[in-house]
Order: C-alpha cells, then sequence, then structure tokens
C-alpha cells in the first residue's frame, strides 16, 4: 500500500520524538506537583545529562556506568539549583520563580559551553545500530529504549505519586504548602525530593536521546520549551497528560513535516501550545488551575 | 531629587563605560592593524574559531619574520556571535575606534551583508568567508568587497556535472534553513534545468534538527534517484544517519559544507558513501605533486594541527587564505586603502588552500568550479573520485 | 533646580542628551548609543509589563521583529514610505498584542507568560521561514534610510536625535502614565491583585492595556532598528534576545522608568567592553538573572542602594519608586 507506507514511518517517528518530549514533560510535572513552580531550566538538566554521560563514556566506556553517573550527577545539580537558587528567595512571587529558573537555564548553558565547547559528540546506542522493520517503516533499537523507559516511568511515578505515602505528601505541598507542613510534612524535603526527582528523569531522557540526536551545549533549550509546551497541552498537575502531550506532539510534528511543510515544523508545537491555552487552558487531562 | 542622581549616574557610567576602553587609541602607531569579525561563539562557531585561529597564525608567522615592510601585523579580532547586530557594532568599532586598514570577515552571509554596507561606504577593503555569491555580486555595488570562500553557485555546477556523468536525472533536495542552506537551495532550484536535472522534492529542515526521517520518508515516496543535502553543522550528518537507518540507499551528496572530518565522525555509519564536492584540503594527499595547491594545503593543514591540536578545517582556510593574500596586498600597496583594494583585485594565480584565485574588477571571488573536486567517504576517509 | 518637578527632569535629559551629541565625534559611539537608545524602548515597555503589571512577556522580541521586518518589508520591496511604514507596525503589533492579551490575561497567573513564549517562537520561525517575504534565514536588506523633508538620517549621528527624542517622548508619556490614576491602580495592581480588584480597578483591561502599550513600544524600536541597519535578519528577533531584555528589566530595576535606560544601558555596553570574555556571556547574563532576581528583587542597583540604606538607616518598606 504505497499511499500508506510513509504514513506508518511518520506514525513511528512521531511517536519515538513524541516519547522524548513526554519524558521531558514529566519533568516539568514533577516539579510542578510538589511545588507549583515552572522550571525552564527543565530542558539543561537534559542536556546536562547528555553531556556527563558523554564524558564518562570517553574516560571509562561503559555505558551503564555512563548513564548512572550522568543521572547522579545531573541530580545533584538539580538538588544544588534548588538551595541555592530557589530556596533563598527574598520575596517568592510567581515572576521571581519564573525569571530565575529561566535565568539558571541560561547559566547552565553557559557553563556547559565552557565546559565543553560547541562542538557536538556522540555517544553509541545501548543495544547496537542495526533498524527493526515494521512492514515498510523502520524503527531503531533505541527509539524503543525511549519509548519503553518513558511507558515503564510513567507508570512508576503514577503509581508513586497515587500510592505512596510521599508520593502523595508531595502533591499535598503543591496544594497548599502550609496546610502540608501543618500535618507534619517536612516541605523542603518534599521540595528536594521533587527536584531531584525531576533532574534525574531529565538526566535520564539526555542519555537515552544522545545516540540518537548527538549531544551539544544548546541541545537543551528547544526541548525544554517543546517539552514545557507537551506539558502544558496534556494539562501541568497530570503526568500521564504530559506524557499523552508529548505524544501527540511528536505525532503532530512528524505528519506535519512529511505531508504539510518540513520548514513549520518546529512552530507546531507553539501553535499547539496557544491553542491548548486559548481553548482549554488547564489541557487535556489537567484537573486543576 | 532621585531622577537627577539617576540621570548624573548613568551618564557618567555610560561615559566611563564608552571612553575608558577607546583612550589612548592612536591611528598613527607603527603596526599594519587589521581587523577580523567572526562568528566565534555561536552557533556558527565551527567556522569562527578555525577562521580566527588561522589568521592569527598567519599574522604570527609574519611577525616572526620581522612583519611586512618592516611593520609588524596587528590583528585586532572581535566576536558577532552570528548575530547581525554585533556584527555592525564591530564593524563600526573597527572602523571608527580601531581604525582597521581592512577587515577580515565576517563568517555568514547575514552578518557579511550588513558590514560591507558600512565598509563599502568607509571606502575599507572587506575580505568575507562567507559563501553567498550576492556578497561580491553585482560587482559595481562591491568595489570593496572580496571574498575567499567558493560560492554555492560553483559547488551546485560541480555536483550537476557529477550527477551528468553518473546518470542521475531526477534528485531530491533538502536544504538547512540558514542562510548558507536557502542560498544553496535557490541554486539547486535555478541551475537545474542547465544540466538536465529534475528537482522532485524540496524539503527543508532546521539548524538544530536532530531527526530528519519525516522528509526522508517523503523523499523516499518519490522517484528520486539521489538526495542532495545542503547544510553546515551537525545536522547534515544527522540526515546521513537517518537516511541509512530509514534503510534509504539512494546515493547522498552532501554540500562542501560537510566536507570536515567532524562530519564523518557525527555521521558514524552514515557517513559511508557520501559523495560531496569540497575544497581541495579535505584530500590533499591524494593530489598529485604538481598540482599547486597541494604545497598550500599540506603546510597549512600539518601547521594549524601542530599549532592548535585540532584537525584542520576548510572553514579556517577561507581566514588562511584572506590574510595571506591581503598581506601581500600590504607589502605592495603599504597603508594606502586604495592601493591595498587594487592590488587585492590584481590578485592573479594565487594559490591557496580555497582554490587558486584570480580576481579582477569583475569578479572578486576569483574562483571557479575547478576549485572543488568530488570526494567520497570511504572507510571513513574522504577519497578522491573526480 | 527642584528636581522634584517633573518638567525640570526632562530639561536636564535634553541637556545631557545634546551634550552628547555636540562633545562626540565618533561614529562608532553614535551607533552604541543609538542601540541603547532602542532597548531602553524595549526595555521600558517590558518594565511596564512587569514591574507595574507583574506579568511577563517572554517572547517580547517577536514584537520587536513585527515592527522591523513590517518597516522593512514595506519600505525595502514596496516602495512605501518609512514614515507610514512605521504606524503600519505599530498597528500590527498593536493588534497581535490585543489578540494575544485578550484570553491570556483573563486567566490568572503565567498564562501570559506561556502565551508571549509560544507566539516569540513562532514569529521567529515564520520570519525565517516565509522567504518570499522576508527575505528568510539571509535576511531583508536595503532598508532606506529614514528621511526628514528630503535630508536621509543615514548615518548614526543623524539618527541620534531622532532615537533619542523618541526615547525622551516614551519615558515621559511612561512616567506619566505611573504618576496618573491608571498608574496608581497599576502599582495596587502588582500589589495584591484582590485588592485592587475590591476597589474597582478593572484588572485585567488594564493588564490588557499595559500588555498593547509595551507591544507598541517594542514595534516602535523594531522600525528604527530597522532604518539604522538598513538591513534585518530572524536571527536578532529570537528566543534569547527576549530574554536578554528581561535581563536588561532586571538590571534597571522593575518598576523603574528612568532604571529601564539603566539597564538597557548596561546590559548593551557590557558586551561591547567586555571582549574579552564572550565565552562568558552567556553564564554572566544567567547569574545576573538569578542572583538579582534572588536577593534584589528591586533590580541592581536599586537593590545594592537598599542596602546600603538599610545599613545606615531603619528600612523603609517603600515599594513606589
Amino acid at each position: 500500500m504505497p499511499i500508506l507506507a510513509p504514513l506508518l514511518q511518520y506514525f513511528i517517528s512521531g511517536l519515538t520524538n513524541g516519547a522524548i518530549y513526554a519524558l521531558i514533560a514529566l519533568g516539568f510535572g514533577i516539579i510542578f506537583n510538589t511545588t507549583t513552580i515552572i522550571n525552564f531550566a527543565q530542558g539543561e538538566f537534559v542536556m546536562l545529562g547528555a553531556m556527563c554521560a558523554i564524558s564518562i563514556y570517553h574516560l571509562a566506556p561503559s555505558l551503564p556506568l555512563a548513564f548512572l553517573g550522568g543521572v547522579i550527577i545531573v541530580s545533584l545539580v538539580g538538588l544544588a539549583f534548588e538551595r541555592l537558587a530557589l530556596r533563598p528567595v527574598v520575596a517568592a512571587s510567581p515572576l521571581t520563580l519564573i525569571i530565575i529558573t529561566v535565568g539558571a537555564g541560561v547559566f547552565l548553558k553557559g557553563v556547559a559551553m565552557l565546559l565543553w565547547g560547541k562542538e557536538s559528540y556522540t555517544l553509541p546506542p545501548f543495544s547496537g545500530e542495526a533498524p527493526l522493520h515494521l512492514g515498510t517503516a523502520t524503527i531503531l533499537p533505541q527509539n524503543l529504549w525511549v519509548l519503553g523507559l518513558t511507558l515503564v516511568l510513567v507508570l512508576a511515578l503514577e503509581a508513586f505519586f497515587r500510592l505512596t505515602l510521599m508520593g502523595k505528601a508531595m502533591r499535598a505541598c503543591a496544594y497548599n504548602l502550609r496546610a502540608a507542613r501543618l500535618v507534619g510534612i517536612a516541605a523542603s524535603r518534599m521540595v528536594q525530593l521533587s527536584f531531584a526527582l525531576s533532574a534525574l528523569l531529565g538526566a535520564g531522557a539526555g542519555i537515552l536521546i544522545a545516540p540518537l540526536t548527538l549531544g551539544v551545549y544548546d541541545m537543551g533549550t528547544m526541548l525544554g520549551l517543546k517539552g514545557f509546551a507537551a506539558a502544558i497541552i496534556g494539562g501541568l498537575g497530570s503526568l500521564l497528560g504530559g506524557v499523552l502531550g508529548g505524544l501527540l506532539l511528536g505525532l503532530a510534528e512528524s505528519f506535519t513535516s512529511g505531508l504539510i511543510s518540513s520548514g513549520y515544523r518546529d512552530a507546531v508545537a507553539f501553535l499547539l501550545l496557544l491553542v491548548v491555552l486559548f481553548l482549554r487552558p488547564r489541557g487535556l487531562l489537567g484537573g486543576r488551575q | 531629587m532621585r531622577t537627577k542622581t539617576w540621570l548624573v549616574g548613568w551618564t557618567l557610567a555610560m561615559a566611563v563605560l564608552i571612553l575608558a576602553p577607546g583612550c589612548g587609541q592612536g591611528s598613527k602607531s607603527k603596526p599594519y592593524l587589521i581587523g577580523g569579525i567572526f562568528s566565534i561563539t555561536g552557533p556558527q562557531s565551527y567556522l569562527g574559531e578555525p577562521e580566527r585561529h588561522s589568521m592569527e597564525m598567519v599574522a604570527e608567522e609574519i611577525n616572526a619574520k620581522g612583519g611586512l615592510n618592516g611593520h609588524p601585523l596587528k590583528l585586532v579580532i572581535y566576536d558577532d556571535e552570528g548575530d547581525v547586530t554585533k556584527a555592525r557594532l564591530d564593524a563600526e568599532k573597527l572602523l571608527q575606534k580601531d581604525r582597521a586598514l581592512a577587515i577580515i570577515g565576517p563568517s555568514l552571509t547575514p552578518t557579511s551583508m550588513t558590514v560591507l554596507e558600512i565598509t563599502q561606504k568607509a571606502k575599507v577593503p572587506l575580505i568575507s568567508c562567507a559563501a553567498a555569491a550576492s556578497i561580491t555580486s553585482p560587482a559595481q555595488e562591491r568595489a570593496w568587497v572580496f571574498k575567499t570562500a567558493q560560492t554555492d553557485q560553483m559547488a551546485v555546477s560541480r555536483i550537476y556535472q557529477y550527477c551528468q556523468k553518473q546518470g542521475i536525472a531526477r534528485v531530491a533536495i533538502l536544504t538547512m534553513s540558514t542562510g548558507f542552506g536557502v542560498a544553496g537551495q535557490e541554486q539547486l532550484l535555478s541551475q537545474a534545468a542547465r544540466y538536465g536535472i529534475e528537482v522532485l522534492a524540496q524539503e527543508v529542515f532546521g539548524e538544530k534538527d536532530t531527526d530528519m526521517s519525516p522528509q526522508l520518508t517523503k523523499i523516499r515516496g518519490t522517484a528520486a534517484q539521489a538526495v542532495i543535502c545542503w547544510g553546515t553543522g551537525p545536522a547534515p550528518a544527522l540526515v546521513a544517519r537517518n537516511l541509512k537507518q530509514l534503510g534509504l540507499t539512494l546515493p547522498l551528496i552532501q554540500s562542501h559544507g560537510a566536507a570536515s572530518k567532524k562530519f564523518i565522525e557525527l555521521a558514524g555509519e552514515g557517513a559511508e558513501g557520501v559523495i560531496m564536492p569540497a575544497g581541495k584540503l579535505a584530500i590533499y594527499q591524494q593530489l598529485p605533486d604538481s598540482d599547486p595547491q597541494k604545497a598550500v594545503c599540506q603546510e597549512y593543514a600539518e601547521k594549524y594541527r601542530a599549532r592548535f591540536k585540532a584537525p584542520e578545517s576548510s572553514f579556517g582556510g577561507y581566514a588562511y587564505d584572506a590574510q595571506r593574500m591581503l598581506d601581500q596586498a600590504l607589502e605592495k600597496a603599504g597603508r594606502d586603502q586604495a592601493k591595498i583594494r587594487e592590488a587585492l583585485e590584481g590578485t592573479k594565480n594565487f594559490a591557496g588552500v580555497s582554490g587558486v584565485f584570480n580576481m579582477s574588477p569583475e569578479d572578486h571571488n576569483g574562483l571557479a568550479a575547478a576549485a572543488f573536486v568530488m570526494v567520497k567517504i570511504e572507510k571513513g576517509q574522504f577519497t578522491l573520485i573526480d | 533646580m527642584n528636581f522634584a518637578r517633573p518638567w525640570n527632569r526632562w530639561v536636564l535629559f535634553a541637556l545631557v542628551a545634546l551634550a552628547i551629541a555636540a562633545g562626540l565625534d565618533n561614529e562608532y559611539y553614535f551607533t552604541l548609543l543609538n542601540f541603547i537608545g532602542i532597548h531602553t524602548l524595549l526595555v521600558v515597555g517590558l518594565n511596564l509589563l512587569l514591574g507595574y503589571a507583574g506579568q511577563i512577556s517572554l517572547g517580547h522580541a517577536a514584537f520587536f521583529g513585527l515592527g522591523a521586518y513590517t518597516s522593512g518589508i514595506l519600505t525595502a520591496t514596496c516602495g512605501v514610505s518609512p514614515w507610514l511604514a512605521l504606524p503600519a507596525g505599530l498597528v500590527l503589533s498593536g493588534s497581535a498584542a490585543f489578540l494575544i492579551g485578550v484570553p491570556a490575561l483573563k486567566l490568572r497567573g503565567y498564562y501570559l507568560a506561556m502565551a508571549t513564549l509560544g507566539f516569540g517562537i513562532i514569529v521567529s520561525i515564520i520570519l525565517n521561514q516565509a522567504q518570499p517575504l522576508t527575505g528568510g534565514p539571509s535576511g531583508l536588506s536595503g532598508i532606506p534610510p529614514l528621511n526628514l523633508a528630503g535630508f536621509p538620517l543615514n548615518t548614526a549621528r543623524r539618527l541620534y536625535p531622532l532615537i533619542w527624542l523618541a526615547v525622551g517622548v516614551i519615558l515621559a508619556l511612561s512616567a506619566n502614565l505611573v504618576d496618573s490614576r491608571a498608574g496608581r491602580a497599576l502599582r495596587a495592581l502588582h500589589d495584591s491583585e484582590a485588592a485592587a480588584a475590591s476597589l474597582g480597578v478593572d484588572t485585567a483591561r488594564l493588564k490588557l492595556k499595559i500588555f498593547i502599550w509595551s507591544a507598541l513600544y517594542a514595534s516602535l524600536a523594531g522600525s528604527l532598528y530597522a532604518h539604522s541597519l538598513n538591513f534585518i535578519a530572524p536571527a536578532s528577533f529570537g528566543f534569547m534576545f527576549s530574554i536578554k531584555l528581561v535581563a536588561m528589566v532586571v538590571v534597571g530595576g522593575m518598576a523603574s522608568i528612568w532604571g529601564s535606560l539603566l539597564g538597557a544601558g548596561v546590559l548593551t555596553v557590557l558586551p561591547e567592553v567586555l571582549t574579552a570574555f564572550h565565552d562568558f556571556e552567556m553564564v554572566i547574563f544567567g547569574a545576573i538573572l538569578m542572583v538579582v532576581m534572588i536577593f534584589l528583587p528591586r533590580g541592581l542597583v536599586r537593590g545594592l542602594l537598599d542596602l546600603r540604606e538599610f545599613r545606615r538607616y531603619k528600612r523603609k518598606e517603600s515599594y513606589i519608586p
């Protein structure tokens, strides 16, 4: 079926890119769920994860080590960010916090440029490069890793937030910080945890995609912005929504590029963002304001 | 009361910031002051950095030998960060503050276009390292502007000549949404008919894009016999990868923007079999000794590698050629800018890294399609095929 | 001279501007000053929005770009007079701001930030892609200079009076707005939206008004920019520039009209002066944004002055500049 053949490939490319956006959207969602802050530096966590893993791999060519190392380092960065950049804020209005996280993103990007230069770097894929064939379409093993891990993480996180005490405590903090404290939740601990978790997720996403997209100091900016758009589209309060938003975004981009125009592909994310903001601000699955 | 403090304070602060660096700038000092504007930081830093390094390398050599006509060379190089506003400011600075005799750069087409507006007005020679033909044409309006980078026009001619020889008559083009890519797209479309080539698909991708499989999938659906990709930086390497990953067996022809070792490194297995036009620097070892460019390329490559511990690049070569050509002109003309311009215009048979230059009043680039050779990547190395 | 009286400030401002014009001889300095002026126009608008309406625009470069490209396209491609193209740009930017502002400002919280973010990126993509109209990534060249009755403003020195006249007018307009009834309502808004609403202030309408004004200032700046450089390229109107503008507001001090001048001035000149530190520019910008917002939320200079005051006197809880 010659007409359908490219459609299947668009679908697969869309899903695989969408999974990347979904992972990043999850990062946004976790911090938002605990603190109602939007962390515009999330994209840079992704970038740092990829770059750290690449550096570690250059020193010791072991992928598991690189993955672990990258994830741990960036989680620490996330904790440091919370402690140094957000905790001491004197007048914590949403505006102030937005500007701080935006500034942090730029800062981290600048640091990355100093550390790694402007070159692009490769990371070997986790299980080989041989593409798999699904009919006339192809998918890479690395794409399967991304899809698989996204699924696993979403389920794990949903379970965490809904079923475990700690997860519920984190959500309580987002609803009402004072009330949460009153019932004995160590709010600051929860906030720290959310940042560490979010950074961990971002780093993991970065390491997963580096074999596909190459690691470079400015890879985080667009990814962060699109991941953010995905989170909004799906609904900030809902993790499942973030994933849905991400997948939808990936598919929309892929089909737009294939069927309409490849030049306006990047605009799709932000067009959808505007549409959602104006028609249904809480997003597809978002419950709360 | 506050406002007065603000205003006075601001004026003083501005005065200090603006004037302080300008103090003590004499324009009658002995050295020949040459300006450089490159995209040293920013997304196109892979152009600007080697260009800056090459310029510095040449100046160091000259100064070690005692300078030109006894005058040392002094370089003042600014970073335009790939930004048009900054490039303009940098050019103004070089002309007004530093009083540069001539300027080499910028690295990109848009920045070159804005800089040449004022260098033309100020009657200061400019040697650009950017690719677009519109930098040096129409010739009447570009009397003071030269360029050392090969024109996209020639690259496309070379590619289409090769296609003709290989019997490829239907192509799909995939171009980057940057100045370089758009210029390439224009050339690919306008020259196609002349070589009997039909362009069946015109796709684009962004500089920072990481997945071009939708575009390639669309191309796969056409009857194209080859894919021509036009871009610089990491994205074309990803195109090569995506092509291989999708299982497309079409030959991939890249632009000369991909003629670097970095491309081979980033494209990994996708690099095998990719064809592109390249300056002779890419394969100088495979040139016959009788080729006038072989010695120059070898010297440049070895010196650059030794000095900067990094692989040589053809982009750096543009600045290398520009500086050497300028040095030749300075030797003849001294400080007289009109004479420098004339000397540059009269450059003949100048063997550079980018080609053999033959400037003339109508052609301020001085290169022909022969500046390019066709190369193929085999087993991770560039191999001369045409 | 009693500088508490408003018009005396403006006389001083004009005198300083004229003194600079007479004293300097160098095109480069005039070019720099012109850019400072253009950036000030951008920053004042953003400052009004951020400082007085408590809203943020993360895509302000888009309005700058709309003004620049409207002027550029109409004058270079269609041969329209620059003096007609400029208002056309204002209309376009104002309309865009209205269309975005109405839905976004009805909701509380970050929505304007997100909407302007999206809008900003979409505009920069369109500028890059719509080649036949905008010239694409290689930019639009051949933009004619502004013309004053046959006298072309084609050097930085000639443009200087026009640009700084515009700056003066805009600063005066903004100061007037701040001191007026609407302005006081604005400040009330920033402190507490609920309180302001209970006092009968139409918050959404006020916010929209400020947003549109800020877009108009940006569009004006864009048109002036296009006619100064005679060449514009999409890369100058992207996300990073929007962030730089926010940094300028932050340095100068939010809710400070004259602070806008300071912020624009410092952050335009600093990269020129610190040429050796180009690699550190991003790190410095990011650090400024973070450090100032964390410790000195009223702006860099105001914050430092406050610290000094605090050490000497009891801290005055004055929120008004």
